[in-house]
């Protein structure tokens, strides 16, 4: 009864983690500008990468190894802030001007 | 359950794909800096996925924590980079 209950948590939460990336994924292709496809990918990778570490523990059992693997998300929810926060410093710097909608051209053929 | 990790490791291999497509047509630099990125977030999950399917995650837990802390240098190096150069042409 146990371990059907590990499975079954495990695999919400792993699934719900791959529901994360493919949003960060979608996000990275369908986005028109630098600036929106950094807020994809910079959210979507966090969040994805602490659920499916959270379903890896689930289904490992806590033991020792279990800190090792809580060592990795503890990691990326440092330095994945960093990377983001850094990259669009630099395209600050760099003058990339953000994106804008581009106006609807006015109809002309008022009777 | 060793099926339902390798299916869910080719889904991350897809979207490896998927961000590799940017990579690669990507329009700006920094644009391509930041698919990498995701790549290599998506890269340490597959690693574990095949410790977790070989039933060795001991070995593979190392080999993960190694390539994410070269792939989060890489890409902060870059990023220096660009910080310090003031554009991208």
């Amino acid at each position: 009864m146990l371990h059907i209950i590990q499975i079954i948590v495990t695999a919400v939460l792993v699934l719900s983690g791959l529901f994360f990336f493919t949003t960060a994924t979608l996000g990275l292709l369908r986005f028109p500008d630098f600036y929106c496809r950094l807020h994809a990918t910079g959210k979507g990778d966090t969040l994805g990468t602490l659920l499916l570490f959270a379903g890896f523990v689930v289904y490992e059992g806590f033991h020792l190894l279990s800190l090792k693997f809580l060592l990795i998300p503890v990691f990326i929810f440092l330095a994945s802030p960093t990377v983001t926060h850094s990259i669009g410093r630099a395209g600050v710097s760099c003058g990339v001007s953000p994106w804008e909608k581009k106006k609807p051209k006015q109809q002309e053929n008022t009777p | 359950m060793k099926l339902f990790f390798t299916v869910i490791s080719f889904y991350l291999c897809i979207l490896v794909l998927m961000n590799l497509y940017r990579a690669i047509h990507g329009p700006d630099i920094l644009t391509r800096i930041i698919s990498i990125n995701a790549t290599g977030t998506k890269t340490v999950m597959i690693l574990i996925l095949i410790g977790l399917i070989y039933e060795r995650v001991n070995m593979f837990i190392d080999i993960a924590i190694v390539y994410a802390l070269l792939s989060f240098i890489s890409t902060i190096v870059a990023a220096k980079y660009f910080l310090t150069r003031r554009s991208i042409k």
